[in-house]
């Protein structure tokens, strides 16, 4: 027989994290820090929304772009969050969940095989790499560091240009760091882009959650909105990771190639999941703040808790992780990991499995009770002293 | 910092300061003055604890009393909502907009209770005019928890 498969897709790595996973599922009264979600329930109002529009037999295919009113009430929420203005007719489609967004955003900008170039920054979240690969482009990894709170700086960014460079990927608030751009930072970035002409697709998925000042988006920034494709969802803002619902916006030019895509190979996002989404933009300011305002707590009560243990970790300001530095206990992400797991029965995410540069880094999630919490930082605090102690000898 | 306390608290009064001053980002002592004051100016009126006694084996039922009065010269409504509370059978009184004017929740040990309370203290006082009683059978949430169902993190436990 042939061998039936592509060779590209047997050359990427699964994701790094399945050793873990099958550990933790097997072990009784472990306590896992290693989820991406949120622990919120979906607010009852929307799903009741999702509820209705069933009883109505609202059961077929949306427009492949989505529900009017769904990209009429995206367009409205980005402009009253982010202040900027996208026409709901051409630059605004539902994806199923931010993923599908970043897969057909890149596929529909790169040109396979011609060598084009996609920066992304790691640690970041582990799709953008193969994604970009699939899609016929170069993946190019900029190493972000803890002495820049993981922010992407210019030079880190202009160290990594080349004449092939295409896009940028800008995956802020930041999955494993926490780590945001704030203004700032964000303006010294527009400005390569527009000299260098590059484009940017901007992973905003954890946009709601921002601890210092409000999200702002780079395609806010004058002459970037045509350069940008934003993409954002349900999933993270809402409690809604299961509906798998997203948004890209983008100008006309890119989004309706997308939306080629989309339609060929999706159709549209799941007709439920899109009126649940239109209640979710429209009543959802107070669930949101108080869920953001949980989200900060706990996250205060965790750097608390890393500084008494003399974990070093940088402020992170966004998203629902802490990223805290175990390099000075001289073993490897995953062996840190692999052994908190064992002697302590805590789980959390080695940083490699966001990128090479996450060694000595682990990603320690906030998207969990206060009791819970505390449990496992009472494990974890103790692993930290047998550790200290082991050095020390 | 008032209203943050404040969240933090109604959902759980066993909280200690050091761990609250954590979660708030204030410091130990502005915490701990907050709370005094706030005590001091009956804000905080008591700390509670939400116990389920369906789950013990005590007997305990609770009814709900629609109450009508007529407020007398000079009396108002107050005067005879504390004639009414003062009585330690009586947990909650409201007074309501609508059809009738005090809430009042009373607790008991038996039906049979409950209802000689009614009959013979609450009904007999001069301001009021009727009363109809209505028993608790079963509560499925109270004060924003959900009584009947234990939370299960049904999340899968590693996810990127």
């Amino acid at each position: 027989m042939r061998n039936p498969l592509s060779d590209t897709i047997v050359q990427i790595p699964p994701s790094g994290i399945r050793k873990f996973f099958d550990i933790v599922s097997e072990m009784k009264d472990a306590i896992s820090l290693g989820v991406g979600e949120p622990d919120f329930d979906t607010p009852w109002h929307i799903r009741e929304e999702g509820i209705y529009s069933l009883e109505r037999g609202r059961t077929f295919y949306t427009s492949n772009a989505g529900l009017k009113e769904l990209k009429e009430e995206i367009s409205r929420y980005i402009k009253r969050r982010c202040n900027v203005l996208y026409d709901y007719a051409g630059e605004v489609m539902v994806t199923v969940g931010g993923s599908e967004a970043i897969d057909i955003a890149l596929r529909a900008m790169i040109n396979p095989g011609a060598g084009e170039e996609v920066l992304i920054p790691q640690p970041s979240y582990v799709s953008y790499v193969p994604c970009t690969i699939l899609a016929g482009g170069v993946p190019v990894v900029i190493e972000l560091e803890a002495k820049d709170e993981f922010r992407l700086t210019p030079e880190k960014l202009l160290e990594k240009l080349t004449p092939n460079t295409k896009i940028l990927i800008l995956p802020f608030p930041n999955n494993p760091t926490g780590a945001i751009m704030e203004k700032e930072d964000l303006e010294a970035i527009a400005k390569i882009i527009i000299e260098k002409d590059l484009f940017v697709i901007s992973d905003e998925i954890y946009s709601e959650l921002t601890y210092k000042g409000n999200h702002i988006t780079i395609a806010s920034l004058p002459g970037m909105k045509e350069r940008t494709v934003l993409i954002n969802g349900f999933s993270k803002a809402f409690a809604m990771t299961g509906w798998r619902l997203g948004y890209a916006c983008a100008p006309e030019l890119i989004l309706t190639q997308m939306l080629k895509i989309h339609q060929f190979a999706i159709m549209c996002a799941p007709t439920t999941s899109q009126y649940a989404g239109v209640d979710a933009l429209r009543n959802s300011d107070e669930d949101v703040k108080n869920m953001r305002e949980a989200y900060n707590q706990r996250r205060r009560y965790l750097m608390h808790a890393f500084r008494e243990m003399g974990l070093e970790c940088f402020e992170p300001y966004g998203a629902f992780y802490t990223f805290p530095c175990i390099k000075r206990f001289g073993m490897s992400s995953d062996e840190f990991a692999t052994r908190l797991l064992q002697e302590e029965k805590v789980a959390v995410v080695p940083g490699t499995a966001f990128g090479d540069c996450g060694e000595g880094y682990l990603r320690i999630s906030y998207a969990y009770s206060l009791e819970d919490l505390k449990k496992a930082l009472e494990r974890i605090k103790r692993f930290v002293v047998r550790l200290d102690g082991e050095t020390a000898l | 910092m008032r209203e943050k306390i404040l969240a933090v608290l109604e959902k759980n009064s066993r909280i200690n300061i050091k761990d609250l001053a954590i979660l708030l980002g204030e410091s130990e002592t502005a915490v701990a003055n907050e709370i005094a004051n706030m005590e001091k100016e009956h804000i905080i009126c008591g700390y509670h604890t939400l116990i389920n006694w369906d789950n013990t084996s005590e007997e305990k039922v609770q009814a709900l009393i629609e109450v009508k009065v007529t407020p007398q010269r000079g009396m108002g409504f107050d005067k005879i909502a504390e004639r009414i509370y003062q009585y330690s059978e009586v947990d909650s009184v409201f007074l309501m907009s609508g059809g009738y004017d005090f809430t009042v929740i009373i607790e008991g040990k038996t039906m049979r209770q409950v209802a000689l309370f009614v009959s013979e203290k609450l009904s007999t006082l001069d301001s009021v005019l009727s009363t109809a009683t209505h028993f608790v059978l079963k509560k499925y949430k109270d004060h924003g928890t959900v009584i009947a169902e234990p939370i299960h993190d049904e999340r899968m436990p590693i996810s990127l």
